[in-house]
């Protein structure tokens, strides 16, 4: 036989030896996949944020699919894909829109430092060295270990301080989970006073560190006209449900902690 | 036992002529799935699996059906053709049966196909024209030696996370340094045991 013909054949007898075997393993180990799994998951966004409690958009969608999980606790995908996944399942959906915030507003120029920390520039590390550099123990550290982990890219450091993007902040939680100081949450979309400070310290303490801190001293509570604001241990907070978004606490706070969204 | 060569080929292919640090073969996984511990481990052995089947697979197709019709030339077509093959088959194996590796492997795992290392290990087999025992023994040893490598700069990398490294450097242009600096330590391997 030509010796050419002769390699063609071989070769072309291997590759069709080897597509055979291909096809029939494909048979053998198919993955039979829910379709309605299949569908749920097209319709999230696929970020893998974990914000709905479940490992991944993957793992939400099997447990839609299964019934087990409600349509609508995807925050990054808000109401349009809370909405498509109802659709999906056949059911109302509703989506709480959710943001996230810092409660702490010492940014380099109100918050003093108690050291120069030249390690590892992360939270994370700098936390370690006895709580961090700042002499507010509650405080924002300012290395971005938040930044980095915003899968959308949201949160900034401004001034040695976090800041949120809220146009741009989709309520995953990532960083509520990175956060050493536990200074980010995630809230409501209606929250309107919120007080920019953690620190539980007393009002001496609070003010050596920072000007911009809660000092307990209560005149926000007085001036609330819904009773909103309490002080527990020498931190204001205001109860979301209360809070009409009037601004008299902040007016009446002392050093400016208190902010008013919307 | 140093006279062993069951014992030589393992050492040669772990250490001494590894295919990664020494040979320069299969760069592309050892430098894409190297960032977490887990997943280069797990990359590594589907890479050794899959350079135990190709072994198995490509001998026996170059003694019995290339030589005998002087198509030894076109082995590398062929070898290509069939370590595609069974890279399928593993890919298909693998998301019926470990579905979190199949994931955790994501591209890199279809990228066997035409990592080297697997090709690497199977036209060294025949040019070193060993039995298909020692083969077998040769690509388990090319394998490990794959492991060892991506469990090492694995953990080079997890360290190089944390460093505070130079903008410039950040990224891929440091990983490649890294890359030939465990590579300039093995060469500390040259000559154990004569090979």
């Amino acid at each position: 036989m030509h010796p050419i013909l002769l390699a063609i054949l071989i070769v072309a007898g291997i590759g069709l030896l080897c597509g055979l075997l291909l096809a029939v393993a494909s048979r053998l180990f198919a993955v039979r996949q829910d379709e309605k799994t299949v569908q749920l998951r097209a319709v999230l966004p696929g970020a893998n944020c974990g914000a709905c409690g479940y490992s991944g958009c993957d793992g939400y969608a099997a447990a839609m699919a299964k019934g087990e999980a409600a349509p609508g606790l995807c925050t990054p995908g808000g109401a349009e894909t809370a909405a498509a996944c109802g659709r999906l399942l056949g059911v109302e959906a509703h989506a709480e829109i959710k943001t996230c915030l810092v409660r702490c507003g010492g940014c380099a120029q109100v918050a003093g430092k108690k050291a120069d920390y030249q390690g590892v520039p992360t939270c994370a590390a700098a936390a370690q060295f006895f709580g961090g550099d700042k002499l507010c123990a509650y405080g924002c550290l300012g290395y971005g270990d938040c930044a980095a982990v915003c899968p959308y890219g949201a949160i900034k450091i401004v001034d040695g301080l976090c800041t949120v993007d809220p146009s741009l902040c989709r309520a995953c939680g990532q960083c509520v989970k990175t956060c050493p100081k536990h200074l980010l949450a995630i809230v409501p979309g209606s929250t309107r006073g919120v007080v920019r400070c953690a620190s539980h310290a007393k009002g001496p303490v609070v003010l050596k560190a920072c000007s911009k801190g809660c000092i307990g001293c209560r005149k926000c509570t007085k001036v609330c006209p819904q009773g909103a604001v309490t002080v527990e241990d020498f931190l204001a907070s205001i109860d979301p449900e209360k809070c009409i978004g009037c601004g008299e606490c902040a007016k009446a706070c002392p050093n400016g902690c208190i902010t008013i969204f919307g | 036992m140093t006279s062993n060569p069951v014992f030589l080929v393992v050492i040669g292919g772990l250490l001494v002529n590894n295919f990664v640090l020494s040979q320069f073969l299969g760069i592309c996984p050892f430098l894409g799935v190297s960032k977490k511990l887990g997943s280069a481990a797990g990359m590594s052995l589907a890479v050794l699996f899959v350079m135990l089947l190709a072994t198995a697979a490509t001998h026996p197709v170059y003694y019995y059906l290339l030589l005998p019709y002087d198509l030894a030339y076109l082995r590398t077509i062929v070898f290509i053709l069939i370590i595609a093959a069974l890279v399928q088959l593993v890919e298909m194996v693998l998301r019926k049966f470990v579905p979190p590796l199949y994931k955790a492997l994501g591209i890199y795992l279809p990228l066997i196909t035409t990592n080297c290392a697997v090709l690497g290990v199977t036209i060294l087999n025949i040019d070193s024209s060993y039995s298909f025992g020692m083969s077998m023994i040769n690509s388990l040893g090319a394998g490990l030696g794959f492991l060892l490598a991506m469990v090492l700069f694995a953990g080079v990398r997890e360290r190089l996370e944390q460093a505070d490294i130079p903008p410039t450097l950040k990224g891929l242009p440091i990983t490649l340094i890294a890359a030939s600096l465990v590579s300039v330590s093995f060469l500390g391997f040259q000559g154990l045991f004569g090979l």
